[in-house]
């Protein structure tokens, strides 16, 4: 290389790397992470701290999420997840791999609106969607194996992956979309965080469309493991 | 003039309000931690700005160890009893989506009309940061609203919303945390250093050799950090910024918001986003603690390349 460009900074990028392999509380990661690649970068400890609080004053609006916790809050005591599970509820009689579908999209709209914190492992997959998906993989194809349970119950976990990641990023208030136009503005380029989230659609589209065919193809994998068991 | 830090002065007043409900908890495990903790939080959002940077920063630090020395912890909530919640259920039904649907409605419009609204020739909206106005204002209405459907007192429902910010807790710091790293490392100048890593195996002046190489280098580096918000910065100052925006004449918003979601297929892939991947795996009682991951990856790949196109074509 022509100019000699310092490598010394990306120090600070393997702490981060170690500091989270190692199950460190992630907070603490970043900043101390963030004192040492200015330190190392020839910073005082002074200019670090005042570099560190600018920048942390500058974004604090990635914060503001907070204010939607009172909303949250207060419809959740006056039945808003029972509500939301009810929904749920409702779409029994389905295949397994309808049923999943139509989960996906529900999760993919409740995210992009900012209701992200409706779904969720512990709060939908376990007690709602992984057993009426087992239901109605079961009623149509009694005699469902280990292996196939076990399948079903993944593939609902990763449903709401799915419609989680590719559903929050179209949410304006989102702190990704937020994140990046913090990290676009820090280096000079001014956009609304509409403009981002708006672009997060096409990959969700996909995200639908390449997971719901999916889905959709379980359906068909556990009828034809059905007739297989019937030759059999 | 509503301008943001209208906003910050409410958001600063709420978690002053939660330090202050925290440290009257008597059965809180941790109140001194937790109370300081939403109070330094609370004060950097009202007066931040008027504090020397310095100052500010040793706050952050502080807030930091606050969270990293497990101080920061959830108090002791009452939860309403499983028949309550089913009678207030069958008593609102689908009217309890409204107030929430008014949050990204009010924000949305703000957004897109709020630089035109003026009252005497004087704007409405500050045109610096108006979508966080819009937000701000939109959670402030829909509080409003919930309040008028639900009848319970303002105070009392803001108060007893201490549950969910316990639950949060210090994870709402995190974006804030990492868009301040990723300002240091711009500073320090981690950008120049990958690019330098990363530019003698891409040939810069081909547009698809830099898409990979930014897409599957977010992908990549989600899968060793676990996080995407983490890897984004890096890869971002490293790769798309002089590559791609500057170099290639990209749009920045298109290669920003693809990029991050090649990240977010990364953290399908990887056993480090043990929230989403294993967690659940344990939850759902099953032998094989990577199966969510094994059930995620034939969805994860195709979307990959499909986010390759993506950005190829529209960017």
């Amino acid at each position: 290389m022509s100019e000699a460009v310092s490598l010394w900074p990306l120090l600070g990028v393997l702490m981060v790397v170690l500091g989270f392999a190692l199950r460190l509380n992630p907070a603490l990661v970043v900043v101390v992470s963030g004192v040492a690649t200015g330190l190392i970068a020839g910073m005082s400890p002074t200019q670090v701290l005042a570099l560190l609080g600018s920048a942390f004053v500058k974004n604090r609006y990635l914060a503001l999420l907070i204010l939607t916790l009172p909303v949250v809050s207060l419809l959740e005591q006056h039945g808003l997840r029972e509500q939301a599970r009810h929904l749920i509820l409702r779409l029994r009689g389905a295949t397994a791999g309808r049923l999943m579908l139509a989960y996906l999209a529900v999760r993919q709209l409740l995210s992009a609106i900012g209701l992200h914190s409706l779904g969720g492992h512990p709060q939908t997959v376990r007690p709602l969607l992984a057993p009426m998906t087992e239901a109605a993989a079961e009623a149509q194809h009694p005699g469902l194996s280990d292996s196939d349970r076990e399948r079903l119950r993944a593939l609902a976990a990763s449903t709401d992956n799915v419609g989680l990641f590719f559903g929050e990023d179209i949410f304006i208030a989102f702190g990704g979309v937020l994140l990046m136009q913090s990290f676009l503005a820090d280096n000079g380029i001014h956009i609304e965080p509409l403009q981002i989230a708006v672009w997060g659609i096409p990959t969700a589209i996909c995200a639908f469309a390449i997971h719901g065919t999916r889905l959709l193809a379980e359906d068909r994998r556990l009828q034809s493991r059905q007739r297989l068991g019937d030759d059999a | 003039m509503i301008g943001i830090q209208s906003i910050y002065t409410l958001a600063g007043i709420y978690l002053l309000w939660i330090a202050w409900c925290s440290l009257r908890d008597a059965r809180h495990p941790r109140r001194l931690g937790t109370a300081t903790f939403w109070a330094l939080l609370g004060i950097a959002m009202l007066i931040g700005q008027w504090l020397p940077d310095a100052v500010m920063g040793g706050g952050v630090l502080a807030l930091a160890l606050l969270a990293g020395s497990g101080q920061v912890r959830a108090g002791s909530h009452v939860a309403e009893s499983v028949d309550t919640l089913q009678q207030q259920r069958q008593r609102h039904g689908n009217r309890l989506f409204l107030p929430a649907l008014i949050i990204p409605l009010v924000t949305v419009l703000v957004a897109l009309g709020g630089n035109q609204l003026r009252i005497a020739d004087v704007a409405l909206f500050d045109s610096v940061l108006t979508t966080q106005i819009g937000f701000g204002l939109a959670c402030g209405l829909a509080f409003l609203a919930a309040v008028g459907l639900t009848r319970r007192h303002p105070v009392d429902a803001l108060t007893r919303s201490r549950n969910l910010l316990d639950a949060v807790s210090w994870a709402t710091l995190l974006p804030v945390l990492l868009a301040t790293l990723g300002s240091v490392f711009a500073a320090a100048g981690v950008g120049d250093a990958v690019a330098a890593l990363v530019r003698p195996w891409v040939d810069a002046d081909s547009r698809l050799a830099v898409v990979l190489a930014y897409t599957l280098g977010m992908a990549g580096f989600t899968i060793i950090m676990g996080n995407a918000f983490a890897a984004f910065p890096v890869m971002s100052l490293g790769i798309a910024l002089p590559m791609l925006v500057q170099g290639q004449a990209a749009n920045p918003a298109i290669v920003v918001a693809i990029g991050m979601l090649s990240g977010y297929c990364g953290t399908l892939l990887t056993p480090m986003a043990a929230n989403f991947n294993l967690v659940p795996a344990a939850l759902l009682e099953l032998r094989d603690p990577y199966a969510v991951i094994r059930a995620q990856w034939p969805t994860a790949l195709p979307l990959l390349a499909a986010n390759i196109a993506l950005m190829y074509w529209l960017a």
